[in-house]
């Protein structure tokens, strides 16, 4: 909640900044500047760079600053990390009372720890110390070496004076600390607004990990082998899917008989997410590479087939006509003008189909592979390795989207006309 | 016999409820080579359905088309077509473009480059011959669809409202290109159109065609096509001839959208 509330206002106040500078900024003041109508105009709006650059830095800086990472000046309150005590008092069963003291180190996980020296301290009931992990929490067996005990009858009625029963819970300045419902105390010490490493890991801990895999490999593969694996499934598998798909969209074109035989299954498979297919295709061909590849050509296969099915109905009839006219035979026709004239549309559809692979084949390693993107962070997982999981993630996300952009590049170069026609 | 014969042509077309539509009835007609023919019609005249039927893009349900002596039951190169719009081939540029028909043919390139480069002078597109379709202008593309229909040399040229989509100042200069290779070429032209005036202006002979079913309601000898070559065509617009025709005309046609309207209104009541 509270991230969100700063994320909102951060996007609220970069966007008055970058306004009231580029306002002063920009020398036009006249009325031209107000005369153009953007507002309403779709084709107006363009990305604000700026904005761009704020919103990956904030992004940054929340996950820096909730998770203590050493790259970001400014933090939330950490978990508490020192010495601290607080008194309880036992009630022995004639109802003569005693206060004692417990003296708590907490130390960051991970780090080698020493208990705090203490004198037991006159009375029935004697200090204890004890160390607790930032961020976890602790049982404290403070009867042990009490003169009076929980199972003489003795019971904690106050914690740093404040009184407490069993099952109830005192917020004190050392920490929380709870009687549980057996008579002992349970105690955590105060945790801070950050993020646990477990939970989710500082960025510099991601990047060391991303330099560490790709130095060291993971699971008996390096990181380049996981991800070219990743690759190399989706590029067969669309490619494969491709191969089928385009002359098979094509025949549901322009052949009524193909387009009556192949309608019903494409139509049927079509919605079928190919993730729902995942465990027929390991009963059938197992977790190897085959099994893969089958797998996201049914991905690809569909969305080719109607790519390119729809690219050719989408042909304009004058052009076919025109064609015609000018003396083209049907070959000529389908070769010169229905072949160019869907390409734009498979173009559409095979950045579609390769994100729906790059998906699917990450799914897929996730339920079983040996290796792979989808299998590092898996695994991972089930080592409770955030860092790992987190880099896989983003790794992923940066080679879909740059699969992507490949192909924004291959169609503004190959099918220049597309969507001018 | 030479010449484009139109001989009693009927369509029928049958529609998904089971009903029909009679656009053309009985039509005939015979076009000497060389002749400028505009046709005129309240829409749903059937004038888009005749020049298909020419093009060999349907297949009449009675009568036949004959061009010089043999009978036309398919597309053909020797009929070329203009259309409105939006029948170029974008991932081609304007050269490519107006060399479809020789480069279909089997021609090679260089026994047709001569002649598409002086076609393409002759629209003035010699500067944008490199250029892709898309960079063009409405009037431009329109150009380079007529410089593409002639470098195929057709005897008849079949045009479907060809400069409908262009404004008033270019399909003016248009209207002065398509004389120009009328009569430059000596091909026998058919030009549908919505216009009055572009079909007075581009019609040595002007149809007048009627709705329901579609037929031959009047046809009209100008001398307006011969008056215009090379001329203003404004200067023709004020000949007084013109603006009788331009008026009969319009009041020819506005009786029949009001027949047309009324049988409706009358449909409806019953």
């Amino acid at each position: 909640m509270i991230p969100l509330v700063i994320y909102v206002l951060i996007f609220v106040a970069a966007f008055i900044v970058v306004r009231i500078l580029a306002s002063r900024l920009s020398a036009r003041h006249d009325f031209t500047s107000l005369k153009t109508v953007t507002f309403g105009d779709e084709s107006a709006v363009r990305p604000d760079r700026w904005a761009s650059v704020i919103s990956l830095l904030t992004i940054f800086l929340l996950w820096g600053a909730f998770t203590g990472s050493k790259l970001v000046p400014v933090h939330v309150p950490g978990p508490f990390v020192g010495d601290t005590e607080f008194t309880y008092t036992l009630q022995a069963p004639d109802g003569s009372t005693d206060d004692a003291t417990i003296f708590v180190r907490v130390f960051p996980i991970g780090e080698d720890v020493e208990q705090r020296a203490t004198e037991p301290g006159p009375g029935f009931a004697k200090n204890d110390s004890i160390t607790v992990g930032a961020w976890r929490s602790q049982l404290i067996l403070f009867d042990k070496n009490d003169e009076i005990t929980r199972k003489d009858g003795a019971q904690v009625i106050a914690i740093d004076g404040i009184p407490v029963t069993s099952g109830g819970a005192v917020q004190t300045t050392a920490g929380r600390v709870v009687v549980t419902p057996k008579g002992s105390l349970n105690y955590e010490p105060p945790k801070g607004m950050q993020m646990e490493p477990i939970w989710l890991p500082p960025p510099e801990a991601v990047a060391s990990r991303v330099l560490e895999i790709a130095r060291e490999g993971y699971q008996n593969f390096t990181l380049w082998e996981h991800l070219g694996w990743s690759l190399y499934r989706v590029v067969v598998g669309f490619m494969l899917g491709a191969l089928v798909g385009i002359p098979l969209g094509y025949a549901m074109g322009l052949s009524n008989w193909f387009r009556g035989w192949f309608d019903p299954i494409v139509e049927f498979m079509r919605p079928v997410p190919p993730l729902a297919l995942i465990p027929l295709v390991i009963i059938w061909a197992g977790i190897g590479e085959s099994g893969k590849i089958i797998l996201l050509f049914l991905a690809a296969l569909w969305i080719m087939a109607i790519a390119a099915r729809s690219g050719v109905s989408g042909v304009r009839i004058s052009k076919v006509h025109a064609a015609y006219s000018l003396g083209a035979s049907k070959w000529q026709v389908l070769r010169h003008v229905i072949i160019p004239n869907s390409l734009p549309e498979i173009f559409t559809g095979a950045r579609v189909a390769m994100g729906v692979c790059w998906g699917t084949v990450v799914a897929a390693e996730l339920v079983a592979a040996e290796k792979g993107a989808g299998m590092m962070i898996m695994v991972a997982a089930k080592f409770q390795l955030t860092d790992i999981v987190i880099m896989g993630i983003i790794l992923i996300g940066i080679i879909g989207y740059g699969i992507d952009i490949l192909f924004r590049i291959a169609e503004r170069w190959l099918v220049p006309w597309k969507g001018k026609g | 016999m030479t010449g484009l014969s139109i001989e009693n042509i009927s369509m029928r077309f049958d529609l998904p409820n089971g009903g029909a539509v009679q656009a053309l009835k009985d039509v005939s007609l015979h076009l000497k080579p060389g002749e400028l023919l505009s046709v005129l019609g309240p829409s749903g005249c059937g004038k888009t359905t005749l020049l298909n039927i020419l093009a060999g893009f349907l297949a009449p349900t009675a009568g036949q088309i004959m061009l010089n002596g043999h009978r036309v039951t398919g597309p053909d190169a020797e009929r070329g077509m203009v259309f409105q719009q939006g029948a170029l081939f974008e991932w081609m540029n304007v050269r490519d473009n107006v060399s479809f028909g020789p480069r279909m043919k089997g021609v090679s390139a260089a026994d047709y480059m001569p002649n598409v480069e002086h076609l393409l002078d002759v629209v003035g597109l010699k500067d944008f011959k490199d250029k892709a379709i898309y960079e063009l202008s409405g009037g431009m593309q329109q150009r380079v669809a007529l410089a593409r229909c002639l470098a195929n040399d057709p005897d008849v040229i079949l045009m479907d409202e060809p400069l409908g989509a262009l404004d008033a100042l270019t399909r003016e200069k248009m209207q002065g290109l398509v004389l120009k290779l009328w009569k430059e070429t000596g091909k026998t032209i058919i030009l549908i159109t919505h216009s009055v005036e572009e079909a007075l202006l581009l019609g040595e002979r002007l149809l007048v065609m009627a709705p329901r079913p579609g037929r031959i309601h009047k046809e009209y000898r100008l001398p307006f096509a011969d008056m215009g070559v090379g001329q203003d065509l404004r200067m023709v617009k004020k000949h007084p001839e013109f603006a009788e025709k331009r008026e009969e005309i319009l009041s020819m046609i506005w009786d029949m959208e009001e027949e047309i309207m009324g049988r409706a209104e009358a449909g409806a009541g019953a």
